[in-house]
């Protein structure tokens, strides 16, 4: 059966939630039908439920208060953020009510509400459009940060942070919307074998030889994905080289035990991702892994990520500016050097 | 809802007596952190809170909250063990003194951040068609920040049953009115399509009557409105803050909120509001120094 777009899975989620829940609504710019949001990933909500899907102005910085107020009375709201650059718009009401209200309250509220934004560039939108910020929420307490993949469960993934009692920030990417929702079938995806966590938002391990003994370990996320899934495939024809691949699901709260696994078969830990380097996701990973298992490391640590710059827009430039396919091999053949 | 002066004049007094308490208690090493007290500002809290109902309308209160809290859920005693740290305070001690949570009230410190959350509260219920009122107290600080424009216009394109009420005091912490605001401050919720309303004065039953009209019209037709109560605080923004004009606060006195409707009662009543406000303030007092301190371990 061919694999319905990643889009497609994203929409029909939310369709599904209309219909299993009275209390999900739909808040954000641009939602209205025939146009269904600047990704499409809201079409047809709206002209099925009206009443439960509300298009706003140009407000972000208010938005994400309008969604906590809804949440704090009982209701379930999907705010959906046009890019995910937009973010920083709302950051005050990130950090000072979605991520405060339940626990200063001393837990008489909950805050049942999803955002949902895109991240990720490789579109020429430019610097302003194309930035992956994930790193600016990691920081922030009592929150969950879902990433998204076109590996993941999607359908899956949308019901689950729909009907979480906690607030949860879902991370779509640009380029993902349109690319297949692949599944493990009989354990494989193409020639990668497959180990999906139980948790709500698992993570996914990848592997080119059946969970052997591998090079090194790649934790990504999100757009990342198919990049890190071209240099491994490239590492195993070019350089006979095995990598593990750990698809993170949840980025926060950080589950290190999937990576932690993984690396008891590799010894090597690498990052990758697409957001600036300094203080990002990988940062954040390397603590982990060296608090809980240093003893197991046998090569330093490596971070792929894009340069502390901006995002240019011409297409050569921003080639150089995020991370590709080269990066990733570099970052494992840099670790095993004698086998170049 | 009540109109009665008495009622109104035990509950100002209830607030008077808790912000004057808080103050000394302050000075006695008794409560850590900080503290905005309404002294002086009691008429605005009491004036539209009496027209609420707590088990229905909602109350989204700023860093000024006391007077909102007492007049809404008559909790002093939670308030009081949450200021001073106790495991009994309304938000267990984690809240503190501006950001407290008890049924349909809620406040928090950040100026700009509570319009966008009242407004959301406000659409979630008119969806459930609970027939709402939802109060969000700003001040003349609060005009700076720009989500509260966006906030009007939300509410007005979405006819939502928001009350906007400013208490305008005059100084956004040490910073007049006149080097913040700029126009007028009625206008700017009239740009939006927001029936406003703003009065000068501090007598209770006057603003108690103007806020009735207010509330009356957005039960009516379920849309926003935007009231402007003139105020004024005699405490400093928090302690020992205070850079104001000594004359000029003296010369505000004349209109203590307080001192206004006092002679309109009965001299028997009022003395017995008066002891019986001190007498609960004080043993609220007590039973909070008294009471294990938040996150103590339990023996």
């Amino acid at each position: 059966m061919r694999a319905e777009r990643c889009v497609q899975a994203l929409n029909g989620a939310l369709h599904d939630a209309f219909e299993r829940r009275d209390d999900v609504y739909l808040i954000g710019e641009d939602l209205l039908d025939p146009y269904g949001g600047a990704f499409k990933v809201s079409q047809g909500l709206s002209d099925r439920w009206p009443e439960r899907v509300i298009t706003t102005p140009i407000s972000e910085a208010s938005l994400f208060g309008v969604a906590s107020g809804m949440a704090l009375r009982g209701y379930r709201p999907v705010l959906e953020i046009m890019f995910g650059d937009f973010i920083a718009l709302g950051f005050d009401q990130i950090v000072n009510g979605i991520s405060k209200f339940r626990e200063m309250y001393d837990d008489q509220v909950a805050l049942p509400l999803v955002v949902r934004t895109p991240m990720g560039g490789r579109r020429g939108y430019g610097p302003t459009h194309s930035q992956s910020l994930e790193k600016l929420l990691m920081g922030v307490p009592n929150i969950r940060m879902v990433a998204t993949s076109e590996y993941h469960d999607l359908r899956g993934l949308m019901r689950a942070a729909i009907d979480d009692d906690d607030p949860v920030f879902l991370i779509e990417n640009k380029l993902m919307y349109g690319r297949p929702n692949r599944r493990p079938e009989a354990g494989y995806i193409d020639q990668l074998s497959v180990r999906e966590g139980s948790g709500r938002y698992p993570a996914m391990t990848l592997s080119g030889n059946d969970f052997d003994e591998a090079a090194a370990t790649i934790v990504t996320y999100g757009g990342m994905l198919p990049i890190v899934v071209d240099a491994t495939t490239e590492l195993i024809v070019e350089h006979e080289l095995f990598c593990e691949i750990v698809v993170l699901g949840e980025l926060l709260p950080l589950d290190v035990e999937p990576i932690l696994d993984s690396i008891s078969r590799t010894g090597a830990l690498i990052t990758a991702e697409e957001g600036t380097l300094t203080a990002g996701i990988g940062a954040e990973i390397a603590a982990l892994v060296s608090e809980a298992a240093w003893g197991q490391l046998r090569h330093p640590v490596r971070r792929v990520a894009a340069r502390d710059g901006v995002i240019p827009s011409a297409p050569s430039l921003e080639d150089v500016m995020l991370p590709g396919v080269g990066d990733v091999r570099d970052a494992v053949l840099g670790i095993h050097g004698a086998k170049l | 809802m009540t109109s009665d002066l008495a009622h109104f004049y035990q509950q100002m007094c209830v607030i008077r007596r808790l912000e004057e308490t808080l103050l000394e208690m302050f000075s006695a090493g008794e409560i850590n952190g900080t503290t905005h007290t309404c002294i002086g500002q009691e008429a605005t809290a009491v004036g539209v809170i009496s027209h609420l109902d707590a088990e229905r309308d909602v109350i989204f209160s700023n860093h000024r909250c006391h007077g909102h809290y007492v007049a809404f859920t008559d909790d002093v005693e939670g308030l009081i063990a949450e200021v001073t740290g106790r495991a009994t305070g309304t938000c267990g001690g984690k809240g503190g003194s501006q950001h407290l949570c008890r049924g349909n009230f809620y406040s928090n410190g950040i100026q700009g951040s509570i319009v966008p959350v009242a407004t959301g509260i406000a659409l979630a219920e008119r969806e459930r068609r609970s027939g709402a009122v939802t109060t969000v107290f700003i001040g003349d600080g609060t005009l700076g920040q720009g989500a509260l424009y966006e906030c009007l216009n939300m509410a007005s394109l979405w006819r939502l049953p928001l009350w906007v009420v400013v208490e305008n005091n005059h100084y956004a912490q040490s910073t007049p009115e006149e080097l913040a605001v700029s126009g007028s401050i009625g206008a700017r919720a009239a740009a939006f399509g927001i029936p406003t309303a703003q009065i000068e004065t501090t007598d209770v039953e006057q603003i108690h009557a103007t806020a009735g009209n207010a509330v009356e019209r957005i039960r009516a037709t379920g849309e926003p409105f935007f009231l402007v109560l003139d105020t004024y605080r005699f405490s400093p923004h928090s302690k020992g803050d205070d850079t104001r004009d000594p004359a000029e606060i003296e010369a505000r006195r004349a209109f203590d909120p307080i001192g206004l409707i006092a002679a309109r009662i009965a001299p028997d009543l009022r003395t017995q509001i008066e002891q019986s406000a001190a007498r609960r303030v004080a043993e609220a007092r007590e039973a909070a120094l008294a009471a294990p301190v938040a996150g103590a371990v339990q023996a």
